[in-house]
């Protein structure tokens, strides 16, 4: 049978992408570079993209690291920043050098793919920003080297300017130039933690102590003599003034307070893989509390046809050149040669830590701390399964909770988010859903592997309307286009149906309604 | 001997478990069965609206919104009334046409200036025509509402069991005798299938065709905007509303038809639809252009042949689809099925062009005769 073709459906509407590339690498990091320049030097085309100098806008909401208010005004020149940029990571003049189209404050925020439930595309393509304009763009191959995100916990005081954590630190320190801090207290004593130290002491920003919740520092080499190592101490509160943080408190277990002046609390118990596009794309994700949690199965190589993921999206933690020369081996398979790629090194239990972190964070706060700041849902509301404040509680919605809830079925996180509008923001829950999960699972006596999670969607960064916005392909969008699949006769009043009136609405209205 | 219930609602959408309220408020016993979460499908992905007019069920559905919250003991965030604003010359004589056909059967409208539907709806701009201000409709949170179903059902000792797929109906001399899941057999009185696209397969093999194609539709929400003072706006080949957080969410544009899976969906992706969608948001709403989009997010929803809904009674049966627009008038949807169980016929209004035997006879191709067709990957 000719099929007939339905004018208000997808098929054909969606356009070839804007611009197609050979290899495009997302994330001028370690990986991405040392990926971009293996792609290059054997000869392939390679569009290099990176988010950072990021806005100050969406650096203001948290996006994509959790800067806590402690940027410079240097946010606000973004041609200053990526001179910085350029001029604090040598690999990318060598990446311009070697013929990569480099692109810094280009952001990815949409992959999409034909998969299950979609065929609409006439092939796989990113959704790119510049901040200004909206485009896609297809590939022969995509390099994911999304890094990883900061993992954000709740105390109190945590929602005041001063309070971030070690990726967005690390950040503002070293690729920017521009963090606003002279004193930090550090939470966490592992690697990263002492990395974070080595970073401030480095740019001299005083570290006044690193604060731990275990008995023994972490740290996989021995911290320096002279860092102040506070081991099996609390954080009990921030405390601060017009400008954020002032001051922290903490205390050993059962112990006197101990009051530490400081502007800045840094956040550096753990980082979480940046998943995010590759989670969009179609590909499966698995909780892995050797990897830092919510990670995409088989970690570094080809994750979905044409797909490759690198570095610390991976799960991976380790040295420099230990992500540069995975991302060289991916590379190499991408080639078609038999590189060896490196199984990821040996980690600890990075999610039994996290929940150690926030049990004994939960332990020292009042329940009414925020675990959700854009939405202003507290701990007693996330565990209640409470709405928002706009919205009344009568006795019966009082009576429900999580517990409640569990006797229905496994928590589910998409469930709770919808309830309680937790994660719901515009930091699109990247300021609370690791510890949204975690408490989840803990209300529901699960181990934190089986810790329920609320996915990623595109836009995986926030872009507004009028940015997002295609006003190029309007014609074959328009064409055909109907508020609801266009089914004439399903607008037609009751009482019409079937009488001359039927055939005059028809006539008038087609398909096109409001609903 | 498994467990018995005087009815078994399979589907604990917003449709079936209105359904299932509805009858545990006459005191039948009722169990309903899902396959994964309450609310988890359309039912919790659609835009709110609850302004169906063309509906026989609209009059009572529009008696029972305001008294929901109350009924059920839960919060639904229902707002009454909608403006639909146009932005071209077209548009405006469209919906100038609906003010006339709404008003026609007796709704009130006020056909309205582009100064006055820009007071209204601020974040409207110069390009706004002007449009229709309806005094009847409205918009509710679904995802609050169909939550707001499942605990009232609760409340009144219905039982909901989740992640429990029907995997079969068992029949015995013309009656539905009862239903097999892989947590065993439940037994009923009655059944109320209303599995949205998952209906046509169970049904089929007890020789009841039900004639269904499920399409994929997509959204879009932004950050919080200034609250409106009439949070349901549509226009400009959108439908949406504002919630009261102060979010705009907005759907509408070409669907995509796909193959219905016995076990529901396996993914419901979006797609670069999204940016047209921000375009026409945009262009509906110039002044909140610069709004985050900060989600998007599909919906599978099943659609008859002629768009309208199939409520029906065979024997001890009860088919319920919505066919697509079915949120909004859930309140009555359950009224009538738990009229059709109990009293074996509708007893606030007709709904019987709305019966199973309209599609007859229809032509086994009806799918690709109409073009309903699912693509192939390229």
């Amino acid at each position: 049978m000719t099929r007939i073709h339905d004018p208000h459906a997808i098929d054909g509407k969606i356009v070839a992408p804007d611009e197609v590339h050979d290899i495009i690498v997302v994330g001028a990091g370690p990986a991405g570079l040392a990926a971009a320049l293996e792609a290059a030097r054997a000869g392939r085309s390679v569009l290099l993209i990176d988010e950072n100098p990021v806005s100050a806008a969406l650096a203001g909401n948290d996006v994509p690291l959790w800067f806590g208010g402690r940027a410079t005004a240097a946010l606000q020149a973004p041609e200053r920043l990526i001179e910085t940029l350029v001029e604090t990571e040598p690999l990318i003049a060598e990446a311009f050098e070697a013929g990569i189209d480099v692109r810094l404050g280009v952001t990815a925020w949409g992959l999409w793919r034909n998969r299950d439930g979609s065929a609409a595309l006439p092939q796989a393509m990113l959704g790119l920003t510049d901040g200004q304009r909206s485009w896609t763009a297809g590939y022969s191959a995509l390099v994911l080297a999304t890094g990883a995100r900061d993992c954000a916990l709740h105390f109190d005081g945590w929602d005041q300017p001063g309070v971030m954590g070690a990726l967005a630190f690390g950040t503002l320190v070293s690729r920017y130039d521009a963090f606003a801090g002279r004193r930090v207290v550090i939470l966490g004593s592992g690697d990263l933690a002492l990395d974070t130290a080595l970073i401030a002491r480095a740019r001299g920003i005083e570290v006044a102590a690193l604060v731990e919740v275990r008995e023994t520092a972490q740290a996989a080499t021995a911290l320096p003599d002279d860092l102040n190592v506070l081991t099996g101490h609390q954080v009990i509160r921030a405390e601060g003034g017009i400008d954020g943080v002032e001051r922290v408190v903490v205390a050993p277990v059962g112990g006197a307070e101990c009051v530490i002046a400081c502007d800045t609390v840094i956040l550096a118990i753990d980082m979480v893989p940046a998943i995010e596009l590759a989670e969009v794309g179609g590909a499966a994700v698995v909780t892995e509390p050797l990897r830092g949690g919510a990670v995409i199965p088989g970690g570094a190589g080809e994750v979905l046809p044409g797909v490759w993921l690198v570095g610390a999206a991976t799960g991976f933690v380790g040295p420099r050149a230990a992500a540069e020369a995975q991302a060289r081996a991916v590379i190499g398979r991408l080639l078609g040669r038999e590189d060896d790629i490196a199984p990821l090194p040996d980690t600890f239990d990075r999610m039994a830590y996290r929940a150690q972190w926030l049990r004994a964070l939960v332990a020292t706060s009042p329940e009414a701390t925020m675990v959700c700041q854009c939405e202003e849902v507290s701990r007693a509301d996330l565990i209640g399964v409470q709405p928002p404040g706009y919205l009344p509680r009568p006795e019966k919605l009082c009576a429900r909770s999580l517990g409640t809830l569990l006797d229905d079925g496994p928590p589910d996180a998409e469930q709770v988010k919808r309830l309680t509008r937790a994660g719901m923001g515009v930091c699109q829950g990247r300021r609370c859903r690791e510890q949204v999960s975690l408490l989840l699972a803990m209300a529901a006596n699960l181990p934190p592997k089986s810790a329920p999670r609320g996915n990623w969607r595109v836009p995986v960064r926030p872009v507004p309307l009028g940015v997002m916005a295609d006003t190029e392909h309007a014609e074959a969008m328009d064409a055909g286009w109907d508020v609801w699949f266009g089914i004439d006769t399903q607008w037609i009043p009751y009482r019409d149906i079937g009488t001359p009136e039927e055939a005059r609405h028809l006539a008038t209205l087609g398909g096109n309604m409001h609903l | 001997m498994s467990e018995r219930y005087d009815v078994i609602v399979v589907g604990a959408g917003v449709t079936g478990l209105s359904a299932a309220w509805w009858l545990a408020r006459d005191g039948l016993s009722v169990l309903v069965l899902d396959k994964g979460v309450v609310g988890a499908e359309a039912s919790s992905r659609n835009g709110g609206g609850a302004s169906h007019y063309q509906s026989p069920l609209f009059a009572e559905e529009q008696r029972l919104w305001p008294m929901m919250d109350d009924l059920l003991g839960y919060p639904t965030e229902y707002r009454a009334q909608r403006v639909i604003i146009a932005t071209t010359p077209h548009d405006f004589d469209h919906y100038n046409y609906i003010a006339d056909m709404c008003l026609a059967m007796g709704w009130h409208v006020d056909k309205i200036d582009g100064a006055t539907a820009r007071d209204m709806v601020p974040i409207a701009g110069d390009n706004c025509l002007g449009g229709i201000h309806l005094h009847f409709g409205g918009h509710a949170n679904p995802q609050r509402t169909v939550q707001a179903y499942a605990w009232a059902l609760q409340d009144l000792g219905g039982r909901v069991i989740q992640h429990c797929p029907v995997t079969a109906i068992e029949t015995s001399g013309g009656q539905v005798t009862g239903v097999t899941t892989p947590r065993g057999h439940f037994s009923c009185g009655a059944l109320v299938v209303a599995a949205g696209p998952q209906i046509a397969g169970l049904l089929a093999p007890i020789g009841i065709e039900v004639p269904l194609m499920a399409g994929r539709a997509e959204m879009i929400v932004t950050e919080p905007a200034p609250l409106m003072k009439l949070g349901g706006v549509d226009g400009n080949g959108l439908y949406g509303r504002q919630t009261m957080r102060g979010n705009l969410a907005f759907g509408g544009g070409p669907h995509e038809w796909i193959e219905t899976q016995p076990e529901g969906p396996r993914a419901r992706p979006t797609t670069p639809l999204s940016r047209s969608l921000a375009r026409r948001v945009a262009e509906l709403f110039p002044r909140a252009a610069h709004l985050n989009v900060i989600r998007s997010w599909a919906g599978i929803v099943e659609n008859t042949p002629d768009g309208r809904p199939i409520l029906d009674r065979i024997d001890n049966l009860v088919i319920a689809t919505m066919s697509g627009v079915g949120f909004g008038l859930s309140p009555a949807t359950g009224h009538a099925i738990r009229d059709l169980v109990v009293d074996g016929a509708c007893s606030f209004t007709d709904i019987t062009k709305l019966s199973l035997a309209r599609f007859a006879g229809i032509d086994p191709d009806w799918r690709a005769a109409a073009g309903w067709l699912p693509l192939t990957a390229a």
